[in-house]
């Protein structure tokens, strides 16, 4: 399953090419300017990437004592 | 004596009191007051390397950044968000090879990887040359916090003198320990305090979050997203991808992975760090409820905002608790830095010069040097300046040079020779020394499209460092092999 490390590449798109798309003020998400609604929803996608690697990841068992 | 007062001492005395008790039952070798034995769990790794990353910077830069210029302080969010997804992979390796080789410092690690002492002083004088602006920015920071939040009864200068003693001796004392300690009282009070905040002000001031924003859409417009030119979306993206790359090349964050147990600790972490970044969202709506109710401060004392705001929402004691908080977001980076300066100095420069000195020695002049690195960061934080965002943009610069090598020696081949990446370095920070210098940026070349003026300078810095470190490598190594088919 060493391919799903390539998930990790999904929040630098949204990051640094996804801004491109969505500099917009309105509408607002749950109150936040569409940049920033954009932004907060993709650092909690993150850290979802980051627990489904981790979990396919076999080198975080090895580690275990 | 006002209602804050007793609030701000009380921070500075309990981080002193937890600074002293960390080191109790341990006996403090340079192993443990350096890296902590290279013990510590989950939940210690994370205080440290979030210790690191809420500071005084975040407090009033953050806040004072979206008060001032607003949606490009989201790029903050942005940054540290890719470096924990980089951490995941990159940190790992990093911590087995200096376990294995019982490295200290972020110098070690090029020392062993390059095999060249040489190249270890040129890394502890770049980290050095970053750091003390970054310890300066949390003693600026801890002066103005003590300023306002104390209503003026301590003057900043005060104040930073008491915050270096303070951070100095419990240093000394505990080592990495007393960081640790210590950053279990700060996150909890930052934590409590900037969610608080974050809430409370929009709904007191406007009704509400969406009602705030709509209120200052209304009042400057474009204000909520990246402008067209100067900050814009290339200024963005540039900066966004630099200081990711740059994040973990901060020498004291660098020395925190080593204080890890496993490298399972490091990956978990980078799934929560995420998370506990967005933390800084609420110091950004601290921020933008500033910027229709104390309109007005313009230049460096745009970091005043959270405070201007605070002194006029609230009653003294509950300033003073917001005071405290940020005392201690100062004192503790400020302590990492200390013990990494300190070890930087006294195992990679000092030992360069006297190879034959042990481990008890250099552990015993990393402790004498902590006072004095922290008179200097004294001297310059009274005479100096700039912004705190200014400062700090030089110094992730300078530690961004290393970038380059150090991925390179994690490859299975490394293709960089030492003096490649010597070259690479040096080359690099004369290249940020040259701009920060003389304040060039791509707007003084008229003819480059607007897209292209609007990039952040470092990207250069960072070229011209990886094109010296490939040529000279290739050189070299074209260089050794008639050489050594000779030889043979």
């Amino acid at each position: 399953m060493r391919s799903i490390r390539w998930l990790a590449v999904v929040p630098f798109l949204a990051l640094i090419v996804g801004p491109f798309f969505v500099n917009r003020a309105t509408p607002l998400i749950l109150g936040l300017p569409f940049l920033l609604a954009w932004i907060v929803a993709w650092v909690l996608l993150t850290s979802f990437i980051m627990a489904v690697i981790y979990a396919a990841d076999p080198a975080n068992r090895e580690d275990e004592p | 004596m006002n209602g804050a007062l007793p609030f701000i001492a009380a921070a500075a005395l309990l981080a002193l009191t937890l600074g002293f008790v960390a080191s109790r039952g341990k006996d403090m070798s340079l192993e443990q007051w350096t890296v902590g034995g290279r013990g510590f769990g989950a939940i210690f790794v994370f205080l440290l390397l979030a210790g690191e990353i809420y500071t005084t910077f975040t407090f009033l830069g953050g806040s004072g950044f979206a008060y001032g210029k607003g949606a490009p302080a989201y790029y903050i969010l942005c940054y540290g968000t890719l470096a924990y997804v980089l951490s995941y992979f990159m940190l790992p390796p990093i911590w087995r090879y200096a376990k294995e080789n019982g490295l200290y410092s972020q110098a070690d690690f090029f020392v062993r990887k390059y095999d060249s002492q040489t190249l270890g002083v040129i890394v502890a004088l770049v980290d050095i040359a970053a750091m003390i602006p970054y310890l300066v920015l949390q003693f600026k920071g801890l002066g103005i916090i003590v300023e306002v939040a104390g209503y003026g009864a301590i003057s900043s200068t005060l104040a930073i003198w008491i915050g270096a003693v303070i951070v100095a001796a419990y240093v000394m004392v505990s080592g990495v320990h007393g960081s640790a300690w210590t950053s279990v009282a700060k996150d909890t009070m930052i934590l409590a305090i900037v969610v608080f905040l974050g809430i409370y002000l929009p709904y007191h001031y406007y009704g509400g979050l969406g009602a705030m924003f709509a209120a200052i859409d209304e009042a400057k417009p474009g204000f909520t997203v990246l402008p067209p030119h100067g900050q814009s979306l290339w200024w963005f993206s540039s900066t966004v991808l630099l200081t990711a790359l740059g994040f973990y090349m901060w020498p004291h964050t660098f020395a925190s992975i080593y204080t890890a147990k496993s490298a399972t600790v490091i990956r978990k972490n980078a799934i929560v760090l995420p998370l506990y970044q967005l933390i800084l969202l609420f110091v950004f709506f601290v921020g933008f409820a500033a910027t229709l109710q104390v309109p007005g401060l313009t230049g460096p004392n745009i970091d005043l905002a959270l405070f201007k705001l605070s002194v006029k929402t609230f009653d003294p004691w509950f300033v003073g608790v917001i005071g405290a908080t940020g005392v201690l977001t100062a004192l503790v980076p400020g302590s990492m830095i200390l013990i990494t300066a300190a070890t930087l100095i006294a195992n990679n420069l000092y030992r360069a010069v006297n190879p034959s000195a042990d481990d008890r020695q250099v552990s015993r002049l990393a402790k004498l040097l902590v006072p004095l690195v922290a008179l200097v960061a004294v001297f310059f934080t009274l005479k100096g300046g700039e912004t705190i965002v200014a400062l700090l943009l030089m110094g992730y610069s300078l530690v961004t040079q290393l970038f380059p090598s150090l991925v390179f020696s994690l490859a299975h081949r490394n293709i960089a020779t030492r003096e490649g990446a010597a070259a690479g370095i040096i080359a690099g920070v004369s290249t940020v020394a040259v701009v920060s210098l003389t304040g060039a940026n791509f707007h003084t070349l008229p003819w480059l499209p607007s897209q292209v003026q609007d990039l952040n300078i470092g990207i250069v810095a960072l070229a011209v460092n990886f094109v010296v470190l490939i040529l000279v490598s290739l050189a070299m190594r074209l260089a050794a092999t008639p050489a050594r088919a000779a030889a043979e």
